[in-house]
């Protein structure tokens, strides 16, 4: 009796329960992907993941909880890992370790962030490709190379393109390198943001909205300082912005080169910046993003740029077509139609509270030298009373010391 | 009719065997190293004769509010060796001793008016057809079993092991990478909603297990006091889940459960608005935004202990939206549920945007309710300073 029960019971389960995959995947695909999956489970310190060249389809994002290991593709134009119709994320590559080294391969199209390394010290990326390939779209994942919560930073000889926020984005982090890369057509070409000790050079940024952006954001665990942006060509960054609104970099009007927003101890210097239709350097406060309102933001935030030194830069053109209704309409104002605004532009929100003698204290100035004018554009009181008075910014600051990674990377 | 007969049947064999079912499982076993081919060579839950089976010792339990996970239907279990318990903590996971094991399946009722396929599921909170008899095994005539996760407290602290079932529901096999399968949800009402259930690999376990990114170490999310601050139906009638642990010697230190934190039950409309939506993202967000956890680089924390205000997203900027933010600039517009970012997310299933990031497919249509009406609650607005 209770077998004729069982059987008939167990009938309809084995006719109904055959499992298929829903998205079509090249079986060889496939069977690559479980096998990396498994690579990065079974991964232990001082394991090294080879990747031969080839295109690889992936649909599901992919993370490494292992200290100490190296992921090495042939070649950032050979092994190139496809997120194309992903259907499962966040990201391409989550990494949360230590000693991390990731090279020589290209991450493409992923839904979400390309590759986020959460929380590790000693991270090397080198030699990688970020590309969303159909181009700057909205619907691209947010950033590309995204270093949070690091420590120990190298950087180099990367490519980001298409990223809907920042290229290369590296948030809450300690001593970082990062030089020799390109990053174009994202929103933000290369941000570093509320992070200490930071060298960003050598690297080219063009065709994004922003090239190189500074930033100090509120509610997070550090407050950021001590950048240093040199030696880098950033040029044409016109690119309408196509972050959704609320993002810290939709801010940032199209044509930007050289952005410092809120924050502390930046050294720009010896750069080639160039052609960034609103302006090749602009130095703003977290006023100007239109974010800041005392029931959202922490109330020891410090929303002014203090310590920011602009000197030794090879500037040419820019300023001529300044985003958005109201740069365009003081533009011309000041500079007529074909007249352009100077090589630097700030937004005028000043610490008055901090200000004894109307200037901020010696080591709180924003100094600039070897530009051909400075714009204050009056933020404060809606560009009704902007200046052209370079006398506030006519000063020096000590300079930064250069970054030392600590243990230098192997690559 | 023929099939209301053979239903009848097993049920009524089903009680036959109750007193004596698990006594054919061997017991426990407790592997301290390696990961078991099968979910069978735990022997914790096993399917045997129609029912999936809990083995002697295996403590069912329920949470107050429980995660979402594409209205899947859960069963979730304790084991411990004799003579061992936990310890108990007011506010963090109970400290388990090594050789717990705690397990988590996941199932779908057959959905009520049509046959049995490989990939329709019910999409129904109506639990009725779950069990064969409280605190009991599931009934598998009416079960479409997906997957069981297992939590292994070993010396060198917790492990998670997912197991996927077979085509024939006899088993569940290790499954490390995890799985995507293609299914079906449909509502009582006739309604479906292809989508893709997704079974997370072992690494993307610990991106809700691993409550501090900096130490990494895993634990358990569901057996905290405030969780388990509730009644179950067990075989021998209506208890309080604590005051059971304690009697059956799996928890020490607790006080009783009127002195006990206690989340919401996020469906009792008896229960505050406020206290619903708080135990909602306490369950689905908390895991991660806490300030510990994976999303504390976003300064947005969900827990239950996060003051309401800036830190639980009111009128706070994003910081890593991205795309995410839907073109919001708030997490939360107080009296604004369409203006905030919070149940935009919530109300996403796109890769990039969607909140949890992991772990769901399909939208959470009454969560978001419940989230949306909470925001519509609050007062005040966010004005921007210039």
């Amino acid at each position: 009796m209770r077998k004729i029960y069982l059987l008939i019971a167990a009938l309809p389960l084995l006719a109904a329960c055959n499992h298929q995959e829903n998205a079509a995947q090249n079986p060889s695909d496939a069977s690559f992907e479980s096998k990396l999956q498994q690579q990065l489970l079974d991964a232990k310190p001082g394991s090294v993941i080879d990747i031969p060249a080839g295109h690889y389809s992936l649909k599901r994002g992919l993370s490494l909880r292992t200290s100490g290991v190296t992921i090495r593709g042939a070649g950032m134009d050979k092994t190139v890992l496809s997120f194309k119709g992903q259907i499962v994320g966040p990201e391409g590559l989550l990494v949360n370790a230590d000693d991390f080294t990731v090279e020589n391969l290209a991450i493409e199209d992923t839904m979400g962030d390309a590759l986020k390394i959460n929380q590790g010290k000693n991270i090397t990326i080198h030699g990688v490709r970020i590309e969303w390939t159909g181009g700057p779209k909205s619907t691209n994942g947010a950033y590309g190379l995204y270093p949070v919560k690091t420590q120990n930073v190298l950087i180099e000889d990367s490519v980001v393109i298409g990223a809907s926020d920042a290229g290369i984005y590296v948030g809450q982090s300690n001593t970082i390198v990062v030089r020799r890369n390109r990053a174009e057509q994202n929103v933000a070409g290369i941000e570093i943001e509320n992070s200490v000790n930071a060298d960003v050079y050598d690297n080219i940024t063009t065709k994004n909205t922003g090239g190189i952006l500074v930033f100090n954001m509120p509610n997070l665990s550090q407050a950021g300082r001590a950048t240093r942006v040199f030696h880098n060509k950033v040029f044409a960054n016109n690119t309408g912005n196509f972050a959704k609104k609320g993002a810290a970099v939709a801010s940032v009007p199209a044509g930007s080169g050289v952005v410092v927003n809120s924050n502390d101890k930046v050294e720009i210097f010896d750069n080639d910046i160039a052609d960034n239709q609103t302006a090749n350097v602009i130095i703003s406060s977290y006023f100007s993003t239109n974010y800041y309102n005392t029931r959202g933001v922490a109330a020891d935030y410090n929303p002014y740029p203090k310590g920011i030194y602009v000197y030794g830069n090879r500037f040419k053109g820019g300023g001529d077509s300044p985003d958005g209704l109201k740069l365009k309409t003081l533009k011309t104002a000041m500079y007529g139609i074909n007249g352009s605004f100077p090589d630097v532009v700030w937004d005028g929100y000043a610490d008055t509270k901090h200000q004894p003698d109307g200037l901020p204290p010696p080591n709180d100035r924003i100094c600039i030298q070897d530009a051909n004018g400075v714009l204050n554009v009056d933020g404060p009181h809606d560009y009704k009373s902007p200046s052209t008075d370079t006398k506030p910014f006519q000063c020096t600051l000590p300079k930064l010391p250069p970054v030392a990674l600590n243990p230098e990377p192997k690559v | 009719m023929q099939k209301k007969m053979w239903r009848r049947g097993l049920l009524l064999f089903a009680l036959l065997c109750l007193a004596a079912c698990h006594h054919g499982m061997e017991p426990v076993a407790f592997h301290d190293d390696g990961y078991p081919a099968k979910l069978s060579d735990w022997h914790v839950v096993e399917a045997r004769d129609g029912v999936l089976q809990l083995n002697e010792g295996v403590v069912p339990y329920e949470l107050n509010t429980p995660l979402f996970t594409d209205y899947a239907h859960k069963l979730r279990t304790i084991w411990m060796p004799k003579g061992v318990s936990a310890k108990y903590s007011p506010t963090d996971t109970f400290d388990f001793p090594v050789g717990t094991i705690i397990s988590k399946t996941f199932f779908y009722p057959i959905p009520k008016n049509g046959a049995r396929n490989a990939t329709d599921v019910a999409r129904t909170y109506d639990t009725s057809r779950d069990f064969i008899a409280p605190g009991q095994g599931l009934n598998l005539a009416e079960a479409h079993l997906i997957e069981t996760r297992l939590l292994i407290r070993r010396k060198d602290g917790w492990l998670a092991i997912p197991y996927v079932w077979n085509a024939g529901q006899t088993d569940a096999m290790l499954a490390r990478t995890g799985d995507v399968q293609a299914l079906t949800l449909v509502s009582d009402s006739g309604e479906r909603e292809n989508f893709n259930y997704v079974v997370p690999d072992q690494s993307q376990c610990a991106s809700c297990h691993a409550r501090d990114w900096t130490t990494r170490t895993i634990q358990p999310i569901g057996p905290k006091a405030r969780h388990l601050n509730r009644d179950y139906r067990y075989a021998d009638g209506d208890e309080n889940e604590l005051a059971h642990l304690i009697r059956v010697g799996y928890l020490a230190g607790a006080p009783s459960p009127a002195d006990a934190p206690r989340n919401a039950n996020w469906m009792d409309t008896h229960a505050s608005l406020d206290a619903r939506a708080r135990a909602y993202l306490d369950i689905n967000c908390g895991h991660c935004h806490n300030p510990k956890g994976a999303a504390n680089t976003t300064g947005l924390t969900l827990d239950i202990a996060t003051p309401e205000d800036r830190h639980i997203g009111i009128c706070k900027p994003p910081t890593a939206a991205g795309q995410g933010t839907g073109d919001h600039l708030f997490d939360i517009v107080p009296g604004h549920p369409d203006d905030s970012i919070l149940p935009y997310r919530l109300s996403s299933t796109e890769t990039g945007t969607m909140m949890p990031e992991l772990g769901r497919s399909t939208m959470h249509r009454e969560g978001v309710a419940l989230i949306k009406a909470w925001i519509a609650a609050q007062s005040g607005d966010c004005m921007v300073l210039h």
